[in-house]
C-alpha cells in the first residue's frame, strides 16, 4: 500500500497531527525527568519551571483534539486512518495525564525541601522516574516507527514499575512506623510514588494503542499487574 | 481468499440467499469477472465497491441475468438463488427477474402513470386477481418505496413529472411491487441530492427486513452507511468480503485498505 493519500491535503493534516504528537511527547519526557531531578535536588526553581511547562502541554493536547475531529469531519477516515486518528486522541489524553502528574511531584518539592530528607526515597523514585521516562520514550518511537513489537515490550516492563511502588510504599510505611515525624515527608514521596506509578501505566496505555494502530486488534492478553499495595499491611507486633 | 470465511464468523448469519461459485465473465476477448466466489445473505444489505470497471456492476446484473441482453457476454460458473441454478436451461429470466428485482443508476419510470409504473410488473406477472386487488399491490409497493404521501393523490400523473429523487423512489416501489426475493441496486442515489439519498438509505434499510439488498456504490461512505456486508472488487477478482465494520475499520488485503483510505494503489 502506498503511503500516499490522492488528497495530499489529507497528508498534510495527518503529517500536522503527528508532528504536534512529537512535540508533546517531547515535552511531557522532559516534564518527568525535569520534576524527578527538581525532586531529588529540592531545586524548587525547576520544579517551577515543571509548573508552568504544563501549560502548554494542556494547549497541545487541546489542539490535536481539534485537529483531529476536524479530520473526523472533513476527511471521513477509514481502516489505518480512522485507527491513527483514534490513537492519536488517546495517546495526547494520555501524555496530557502523565504531565499533570509530573506537575504534582513538582508541586511537593518545596515542601518537601523543607524537612528532613527520607534516606534512599529521592534515588529510588528518580531511578523509577527513569524507567517510567524510557517506558515513554520507547513507546512513543513505537508509535512512530509502527513497531508492534517494542510497544508489547513497553507494556510488559511496566510490572518492573509496579514492583518498584510496592517496594517504596513498604518502605515508607516502616519509616513511618518507626518515627511519627516521618508521616508528613514520607505521605508526600508516597503520593509522588503514586504518580510515578501511574504515569507508567499511561506510557502502557500508549503501548497499547500502537499495537491497535499497527495490527487494528487490542493487545490480547491483559497486562501484567503488580501493584500489591492495596493488600499490603505491615502490623505492629 | 481463504481468510474470508475466517473474517466472517463474528457476524450474525443469516441463510444463505444466494450462493455464487467460480463465476467468470467475459465480454468477448475480455475477461471481466476472475473466478468470484461470495454467499449473498437473506435479510442483509451487501454493498458491492471498487474503482471503476473492477467488474462490480457486471457481477451485480449476474444476478438477475441481465448480462443474457448482451450478446458477446458470457457467463460460467454457478449462480444458485436458494440452491437453484439460475443460469439452468429450465429457468426463464422473465421470471428469475421478478423474484430478483433490479433499480439502476439513473431513475428510469415508464413513461405511463405513476400507477401503472408500479401496476406492471404485478400485471405481467399476474399477480391481481382484480382491480380492487391491484389498487392494494400498488399502495403498498408506493408505501414500502417511501413515495406514497407525495405521490398518493395525483396516482394518475405521468411518473416522468416527478423529480429525480421521486422518480428514483417510484423506481424501487416498481421494483418491489413484484414482492422479489432480492433487490439489486446500481448506484441508486447516484444520480440523487443528499436529502432524496437519505430516503433512499432508510428505505434500503427498511427493505433488508423483507429482502436480501445487493447494491453497488461508489460512495464508499453509502456503503459503511447501508450495509452489513461489504464486497471489494478489483480487476475483476473479488479481493475481499466481510463484514462492513472490519471492512472499514481493519481491511485484510492492502488492496482493500488503498482504495478506501483513497490511496495512490
Amino acid at each position: 500500500m502506498s503511503d500516499q493519500h490522492i488528497a495530499s491535503a489529507f497528508d498534510r493534516d495527518l503529517e500536522a497531527i503527528q508532528a504536534r504528537i512529537m512535540k508533546m511527547g517531547g515535552l511531557v519526557e522532559a516534564a518527568i525527568r525535569d520534576a524527578a531531578t527538581s525532586l531529588e535536588n529540592s531545586d524548587e526553581e525547576l520544579a517551577e519551571q515543571v509548573r508552568k511547562g504544563d501549560l502548554a502541554i494542556d494547549g497541545l493536547e487541546e489542539l490535536i483534539n481539534e485537529e483531529a475531529a476536524r479530520v473526523i469531519a472533513l476527511r471521513a477516515p477509514t481502516a489505518i486512518d480512522l485507527r491513527l486518528v483514534l490513537t492519536v486522541m488517546k495517546i495526547s489524553g494520555n501524555l496530557e495525564r502523565i504531565a499533570d502528574y509530573a506537575k504534582n511531584i513538582a508541586k511537593r518539592t518545596g515542601v518537601l525541601a523543607q524537612m528532613s530528607p527520607v534516606p534512599d526515597a529521592a534515588s529510588a523514585l528518580r531511578r523509577m522516574a527513569r524507567e517510567v521516562e524510557l517506558m515513554l520514550k520507547n513507546a512513543l518511537d513505537s508509535y512512530i516507527q509502527r513497531d508492534a513489537e517494542l510497544a508489547e515490550d513497553v507494556i510488559q516492563r511496566d510490572l518492573e514499575v509496579d514492583q518498584m511502588y510496592n517496594a517504596l510504599f513498604r518502605q515508607f510505611l516502616t519509616f513511618m512506623m518507626e518515627d511519627p515525624r516521618n508521616i508528613t515527608p514520607c505521605m508526600h514521596l508516597h503520593f509522588i510514588a503514586k504518580n510515578v506509578e501511574r504515569m507508567g501505566d499511561h506510557a502502557t496505555s500508549i503501548a497499547e494503542q500502537v499495537v491497535y494502530l499497527v495490527t487494528g486488534d487490542r493487545p490480547d492478553e491483559s497486562r501484567p499487574k503488580a501493584d500489591l499495595t492495596s493488600e499490603t499491611a505491615i502490623l505492629d507486633k | 481468499m481463504n481468510q474470508m470465511t475466517a473474517l466472517e464468523k463474528d457476524v450474525d448469519t443469516n441463510e444463505i440467499k444466494i450462493n455464487a461459485s467460480n463465476v467468470q465473465v467475459f465480454y468477448g476477448e475480455s475477461h471481466a469477472i476472475k473466478d468470484v466466489n461470495v454467499q449473498i445473505e437473506d435479510k442483509t444489505v451487501t454493498a458491492f465497491i471498487g474503482p471503476s470497471g473492477c467488474g462490480k456492476s457486471t457481477f451485480l446484473r449476474c444476478l438477475n441475468r441481465m448480462n443474457d441482453t448482451i450478446d458477446i457476454c458470457r457467463v460460467e460458473g454457478e449462480i444458485l438463488l436458494d440452491g437453484e441454478n439460475i443460469y439452468d436451461k429450465k429457468v426463464d429470466p422473465v421470471q428469475l427477474r421478478a423474484k430478483v428485482g433490479m433499480v439502476f443508476q439513473k431513475p428510469n419510470p415508464f413513461p405511463k402513470s405513476i400507477y401503472d409504473n408500479v401496476a406492471y410488473g404485478p400485471r405481467i406477472h399476474g399477480l391481481a386477481k382484480n382491480k380492487a386487488d391491484l389498487d392494494e399491490i400498488v399502495e403498498r409497493a408506493l408505501r414500502r418505496g417511501a413515495i406514497w404521501n407525495e405521490v398518493k393523490d395525483r396516482l394518475h400523473a405521468p411518473g416522468t413529472g416527478l423529480s429525480g429523487g421521486q422518480q428514483q423512489r417510484l423506481c424501487i416501489a416498481r421494483a418491489v411491487a413484484t414482492e422479489p426475493e432480492v433487490l439489486l441496486m446500481d448506484e441508486p442515489c447516484s444520480a440523487l441530492d443528499p436529502i432524496a439519498t437519505a430516503q433512499v438509505e432508510e428505505l434500503i434499510d427498511e427493505l433488508k427486513q423483507n429482502y436480501s439488498v445487493v447494491i453497488v456504490t461508489h460512495s464508499m461512505q453509502q456503503a459503511a452507511r447501508v450495509s452489513q456486508k461489504t464486497a471489494f472488487f478489483h480487476l475483476g477478482n473479488l479481493v475481499e468480503f466481510g463484514e462492513t465494520g472490519q471492512i472499514f475499520t481493519n481491511p485484510v488485503d492492502p488492496r482493500t485498505e488503498s482504495y478506501i483510505t483513497g490511496r495512490i494503489g
